[in-house]
């Protein structure tokens, strides 16, 4: 029975991982052959036309994650710092577990909401609703990752820094955020990741742009929308740009994964020889 | 994760510092960025009831119930949406639950350290794969696949039971439940495997010495322990897949119908939204639509507060048990 179990249940384990080693396999096999430098600087070309790239939906993603942290990350980050510094009972209870709902709310829900805030007002897509949509969904995660982070500052260093006479605010600014900066930065990095291939949110935001962007308040194209559009049409070429697209989205995305995590590794590791 | 700060030290350097001064505005202005996300749920709340009230009105509870959905004729009814998003996730989790459940019993009781940290490793990593790329898998090798292998397999086998009857186009329920169920296996396992950890290891040294054996103390001991976490892990897996988009858009067909066969084409909430808002034309089609939207973010709602239920009273009760 031991032994029966031990199988089955290594065999789960090992249907688990299939997939990633999978997908990941299959995006280099039919992605890396379209990956030149055209790919990266050129623009799309029409269908029909060989050669061409998408090199403004990768600025483009860089656009919306750039806006995305300039609306989530400073109130992510304060907030997290509320909740780990000044918190009593009522108000942190609330933000802890509106932030948990609202990481769980579905992607596409966060878009109507930024075309009913951002777009009906303006009157038509544009960067900044796409950035906006990215932002509401980035804020919740780093304000539940600053907050873990700050908890794991033992709670000496700020006596300490208060003992020598300094006020709460500069305690927190030049005593704890200093020490949990590595993992509140590394958890933001992941955040990102994260929000980097969401297409939903974008569809009725950031909508698309064949060219190069024109503004923050114009249709901009992103990667994982053009993946999307790429990828449901009917025409060869237009799948092999996907795959290549596809491809490059998600070895970003992992990259930023493992890093992250090897940081994080590395934390908890210095923090047990200490 | 381990709280650095035990409760009453952090009151007592929370009175230490006061707030006067700087230390008042930073307070006020922290406190304010904390309010911003609950600022946001409530509006996001308010938005799609407002947004939606138009088909509210016209349809009123109706709307869940009426199978028809005909922008011609401004006839809109959810329950095809309603019906493809709970059969391709129930789907999702018939096939993710056992799976996932016995990936992470291996990972956290029975595989060496190293191995289950590797693998644990890689499976978390599925789940940062974007949506949109594992529906361009689904696309071009799950869809095939299921129409020219695994369909007509279970054609043969369960062809008898309405559930795998008429034509297999490769897209439809099946497929978009096979694609869902890779994407919320990793959150079952990490979460499992992180609750079934948490079981103090006085109850697995207990069973062993009254004679027990490895899978007996697992099984009858550890996993019943964590029985209610576990569930948790399901029920955040169930949320998970219940809002996802893009995947499920790609391969489940683009149809409004309710069929009993899981080779059919349907649709669900979330991907007849991404696939119609840009287009809807009139305000009561762009309004039914957002009423999708508050539907599927109210399901969401009702099953973030269970899961986090559960997953509360496992942490409690391991912790009392310690």
């Amino acid at each position: 029975m031991n032994a029966v179990m031990s199988l089955a249940t290594a065999l789960c384990a090992l249907v688990a991982v299939v997939p990633l080693l999978f997908v990941l396999g299959l995006l280099v096999v039919k992605g890396a052959s379209s990956l030149n430098l055209a790919f990266f600087t050129k623009l799309p070309v029409p269908v029909g036309e060989t050669g061409g790239g998408i090199a403004n939906a990768i600025v483009g993603s860089g656009q919306l994650l750039l806006l995305a942290a300039v609306f989530g990350v400073p109130l992510g980050v304060l907030g997290g710092i509320y909740l780990s510094e000044f918190g009593g009972w009522g108000v942190p209870f609330l933000v802890r577990y509106a932030a948990d709902l609202l990481v769980t709310v579905p992607s596409i829900v966060i878009g109507i909401f930024a075309y009913a805030v951002v777009v009906l007002p303006v009157g038509h897509f544009s960067a900044l609703a796409g950035g906006f949509a990215l932002g509401v969904m980035l804020l919740p995660i780093v304000v539940t990752n600053t907050e873990q982070f700050l908890r794991t500052v033992p709670v000496w260093l700020r006596e300490g820094s208060l003992a020598l006479g300094a006020g709460h605010w500069k305690t927190i600014v030049s005593v704890v955020v200093p020490t949990a900066l590595q993992g509140i930065l590394t958890g933001i990095l992941l955040a990102l990741a994260r929000v980097a291939g969401e297409t939903a949110p974008l569809i009725f935001t950031a909508f698309n742009n064949a060219y190069w962007n024109r503004g923050w308040n114009q249709p901009i194209s992103s990667l994982p929308y053009m993946i999307w559009i790429y990828g449901i049409s009917a025409y060869d070429d237009w799948h092999r740009m996907a795959w290549a697209a596809a491809l490059v989205l998600l070895a970003l995305v992992l990259l930023v994964n493992v890093l992250a995590r090897l940081v994080l590794a590395r934390r908890m590791a210095t923090r047990r020889a200490v | 994760m381990a709280r650095g700060v035990p409760g009453g030290a952090r009151e007592r350097w929370r009175l230490l510092g006061g707030t006067r001064g700087i230390d008042f505005i930073a307070w006020l202005v922290t406190l304010l960025a904390a309010l911003s996300v609950l600022v946001v749920t409530v509006w996001v709340v308010v938005e799609l009831w407002q947004r939606s009230k138009l088909s509210r009105q016209a349809f009123g509870l109706r709307f869940l119930l009426d199978h028809v959905w005909d922008p011609v004729f401004g006839h809109f009814g959810a329950l095809p949406f309603v019906y493809g998003t709970l059969v391709t996730s129930a789907l999702a989790m018939l096939i993710a639950v056992p799976l996932g459940v016995g990936a992470a019993i291996f990972l956290a009781e029975l595989a060496p350290r190293g191995l289950s940290d590797t693998l644990t490793f890689l499976i978390e990593l599925l789940a940062a794969v974007p949506s949109v790329v594992l529906g361009l898998v689904g696309i071009f090798v799950v869809v095939p696949w299921v129409r020219t292998s695994l369909g007509p397999v279970l054609k043969d086998l369960f062809g008898f039971t309405p559930l795998f009857q008429g034509p297999i186009y490769g897209v439809g329920f099946l497929t978009a439940g096979l694609v869902l169920a890779i994407m919320v296996l990793p959150f079952i396992v990490s979460i499992s495997r992180e609750v079934l950890l948490s079981v103090p290891n006085d109850l697995r040294e207990g069973a062993l010495a009254l004679g027990s054996t490895h899978w007996e103390s697992t099984w009858k001991v550890v996993v019943p322990t964590a029985g209610t976490g576990i569930l948790g892990s399901i029920f955040l897996g169930l949320a998970r897949a219940l809002g996802e988009t893009m995947a499920v858009s790609m391969v489940i067909g683009g149809t409004p119908q309710v069929a009993a066969s899981l080779f059919a084409p349907g649709y669900s909430i979330a991907s007849v939204i991404a696939d119609q808002f840009v287009e809807a034309t009139g305000d009561l089609f762009r309004q039914s639509l957002v009423e999708l939207g508050l539907v599927l973010f109210g399901i969401t709602i009702l099953l973030h507060a269970v899961a986090r239920l559960l997953v509360h009273a496992t942490a409690r009760k391991a912790r009392g048990a310690a």
